[in-house]
């Protein structure tokens, strides 16, 4: 089995009233026959403004949302027919880091308990063990153990995706889905993070799902590319061959507004 | 008539409480006339405080020293109604979040008039005239002006901000990462908008980011910060292709490219750190 996760025709569409008072409704499509392949150990970024679709695929594809029609694969079964409990023992095996490290992680806890909470969760290991991991994960993503006695709100920006990229990888997944995990950051802040999620990605063979609307970062760390527009997906392959040979008008538009090319073009 | 529309010497800001920090260190440079400088630096750097310092709205909690000149005039010494006269008048200012710069409760309409009564004595028939001008200055439909900042989308609202700030055709534009919080597509049309304004009106510009892609894109001149100083200034051609401090070179390094050629390299603090020991 060559991919870790594959998607077939999903579609997804909300109802929206129009007014406080009137009956008019508009069905807005936010997922249009959308399919796509994640080869193993590489990383597909999902690209588009917002509004397009791109965070509603994300959290279709592990079940956050139901969607309307489909099929979901992953690691060769049948993602959308598990039952509840079945879903959860899968769960173990995604992980999401978020965009906004402020929001994600619980001011009232400890760095200690937010990265022992998902291995009670799940039931990982005993206490000793769980204590070994923690230690190990908390070092490896550039903290100090000392760190775990201390709260969120000590922590920079980057830290605390730090702390938030060390909580998802605890459970050792197999399939991280990263929401925009650099948009919030520092440039200097923002390479340290892309850097740090690329060796972890070759020290654990994982796989990513990357969504993003910045297109100088997928460069950086995408191998695939698939590119959304109003809940369709208008463009994918290779990102180098994307980059170099854009086909539809809106990647060129994409492509043409990053920053920095305004006076080259 | 000078060559600069704000000239900055020595300014200096510090915590009124903690005594001996400077969090703006005894910075000095020139706005040119018809200019658009940028200042460019990381989060904690000084650029929002220098720009808070240039429209006196600095917190209680702190005060600065040095000349702030503007066309002349040392903004430092006025009183707060001088001040006010010219905030908002002859300098304006846009803000990085559309969404919590806008009242909620009020019509776009009303907040673009109330921009331009508060400097001005018109009729209602000239305000009328005047939010409808500047409406379309900005490339949004007049017929909007009913409409509540929830019904635009970030990029119209950030317009909205430009058309309160172009209200009363400020002699210069302060601008505090106007373009972070959207959309790369939506961000080189504002990109784009500005710069046209800039030229129509025959304003200065004083932009403050951290992407150097928009640099390469708008600035004229380039001031980079670092810690509360400027480590280096300079037109914006010699700063991105021949940058000399090593800060400076050490953030151009960890910028991803389009072209995806560069290797990414966070900054090694330490290293830096010594590099500029050795200065």
């Amino acid at each position: 089995m060559r991919y870790l996760l594959a998607a077939k025709n999903l579609s997804k569409q909300y109802i929206q009233t129009q007014g406080f008072f009137s009956r008019k409704k508009t069905v807005i499509d936010a997922l249009n026959n959308v399919s796509l392949n994640i080869t193993k150990g590489t990383t597909l970024a999902v690209v588009g403004e917002s509004g397009s679709g791109k965070s509603t695929l994300a959290r279709s594809l592990i079940r956050l949302i139901n969607i309307d029609k489909g099929e979901i694969k992953f690691d060769g079964k049948d993602f959308l027919s598990l039952d509840s409990k079945a879903l959860k023992n899968m769960r173990k095996t995604i992980q999401m880091i978020f965009q906004d490290p402020y929001a994600s992680l619980n001011p009232r806890m400890k760095i200690q308990s937010i990265m022992e909470e998902p291995l009670l969760i799940h039931k990982v290991g005993t206490k000793i063990t769980r204590q070994k991991n923690i230690s190990i994960m908390i070092e490896r993503v550039g903290l100090n153990i000392s760190d775990l006695d201390k709260y969120p709100h000590q922590f920079s920006g980057g830290q605390r995706q730090r702390i938030g990229i060390a909580r998802a990888l605890i459970l050792k997944p197999k399939l991280v889905i990263c929401d925009e995990p650099v948009s919030a950051l520092d440039v200097s802040v923002q390479a340290q993070i892309i850097q740090l999620l690329k060796s972890l990605q070759k020290e654990f063979g994982l796989t990513y799902l990357f969504i993003t609307h910045d297109l100088r970062i997928v460069r950086h760390i995408a191998d695939e590319l698939v590119v959304m527009h109003h809940g369709k997906i208008v463009e994918t392959g290779k990102t180098d061959i994307i980059f170099q040979n854009p086909k539809t008008l809106y990647t060129k538009k994409l492509l043409a507004s990053i920053p920095g090319t305004m006076k080259s073009t | 008539m000078k060559n600069n529309i704000l000239e900055i010497n020595n300014l200096k800001v510090f915590s009124k409480l903690e005594s001996g920090i400077n969090l703006v260190n005894s910075i000095s440079f020139n706005v040119g006339r018809g200019k658009t400088t940028c200042i460019v630096g990381e989060s904690g750097s000084g650029k929002s405080l220098t720009a808070l310092s240039v429209m006196q709205l600095l917190s209680q909690q702190l005060k600065l020293s040095g000349k702030i000149l503007f066309n002349g005039s040392d903004l430092c010494l006025m009183d707060s109604e001088s001040i006010r006269r010219k905030r908002g008048n002859e300098i304006a200012m846009i803000f990085q979040e559309p969404m919590t710069s806008l009242n909620p409760v009020l019509t776009i309409g009303y907040q673009i008039e109330e921009s331009i009564t508060v400097h001005n004595r018109l009729s209602r028939n000239q305000i009328n005239a005047r939010v409808k001008e500047l409406l379309t200055l900005v490339a949004i439909n007049p017929d909007r002006v009913n409409s509540y900042p929830e019904e635009l989308s970030g990029g119209q609202r950030q317009r909205i901000m430009i058309a309160m700030a172009m209200s009363c055709n400020p002699d210069l534009l302060i601008a505090d990462e106007p373009t972070t919080a959207l959309d790369v597509t939506v961000q080189a049309q504002i990109l784009e908008l500005l710069d046209q304004l800039k030229k129509k009106l025959k304003m200065s510009m004083l932009f403050i980011t951290h992407d150097f892609g928009v640099v390469a894109d708008i600035a004229d001149d380039v001031i980079v910060m670092y810690q509360g100083k400027i480590v280096e200034q300079g037109p914006v051609n010699l700063i991105l292709n021949k940058p000399k401090h090593p800060y400076t070179i050490a953030l151009l390094q960890c910028v991803p490219d389009a072209l995806g050629e560069k290797i990414l390299k966070p900054i090694d603090y330490k290293k830096l750190e010594r590099a500029m020991a050795a200065i």
